[in-house]
């Protein structure tokens, strides 16, 4: 973000899946850009890697910028790794988001917001009530599901440290 | 999508190995039902692969049987592709329906 002369909103801490521990298993429908379907998250880190990347709901503004910087470094190009997103937003939303903006990865939905419950980085949302959604974070799993980087944001809004990030890729 | 390729290669029970058949579906769509409601009868285990409205939208169903209407069956015990409710019924019930 840019410097700004006040104060961003921080989001109070909280315990979250952490560096060393296994990530929770779940299920949810996996959208790509053609149709979805159930799938669990420990069947995508049988086949390899998976950098889970939870991010506020489609639309807004975050999730473009989220997505578009993910689209751009196309990590799973030079690195064996699969990027699958979580949010709360509907498969159709999730097409619509895939579609607009070209992205190359998959996305779970989560409309009741459970899987952000079980990793610890559930946001409420001020002036939208009834609405939680995943606090932006980033979770690097090997194939045993062992978090082997972990990303939490402490503000609202704040974004991924991508080159931390590629820097975590290059330890896999 | 990368992922996609991958996942026409290997199949339609691809990551799903103890499901045999694959039902292409549209969410609410009453003939898409009728075959659930087969399956379940039958208690077959299926997997579901839901499409959008849009006939446009829906190359995976035309790549996998061949035209563009749901629902759609793949059955990897037997080999067949159908589209259509009522063939799929009949042929559901036509090759499960004695074992069960």
């Amino acid at each position: 973000m840019a410097n700004l002369d006040f104060d961003v909103v921080e989001l109070p801490e909280r315990e979250h899946v952490a560096t060393g521990e296994v990530a929770p298993d779940f299920t949810r429908p996996l959208v790509n850009d053609e149709f979805w379907e159930d799938r669990s998250l420990s069947e995508l880190t049988d086949e390899g890697p998976v950098l889970l990347v939870f991010y506020p709901m489609d639309g807004a503004f975050p999730a473009t910028y989220i997505w578009k910087e993910l689209r751009d470094r196309a990590w799973d190009e030079t690195y064996d790794v699969r990027i699958v997103g979580c949010s709360i937003s509907d498969p159709y939303a999730h097409r619509q988001l895939i579609e607009e903006r070209g992205i190359d990865y998959e996305l779970f939905s989560d409309p009741n917001n459970t899987v952000a419950v079980e990793y610890g980085v559930p946001h409420d949302l001020d002036g939208m009530t009834g609405v939680s959604e995943p606090r932006a974070a980033v979770f690097l799993l090997d194939e045993e599901r062992v978090v082997e980087y972990a990303w939490v944001s402490g503000e609202w809004p704040e974004f991924p440290d991508y080159d931390a990030i590629e820097a975590a890729l290059d330890e896999l | 999508m990368r992922h996609a390729n991958v996942l026409d290669a290997a199949g339609p029970s691809f990551g799903m190995s103890d499901t045999a058949i694959t039902v292409y579906r549209l969410q609410a769509c009453p003939f898409c039902e009728r075959v659930i409601r087969t399956l379940d009868q039958l208690e077959l285990d299926y997997h579901s692969r839901f499409v959008e409205p849009m006939h446009s939208d829906r190359n995976v169903v035309k790549r996998v049987s061949g035209k563009r209407s749901v629902p759609a069956l793949v059955d990897e015990r037997t080999g067949v592709t159908m589209s259509e409710s009522a063939n799929i019924v009949e042929y559901l019930e036509g090759t499960y329906g004695g074992e069960h």
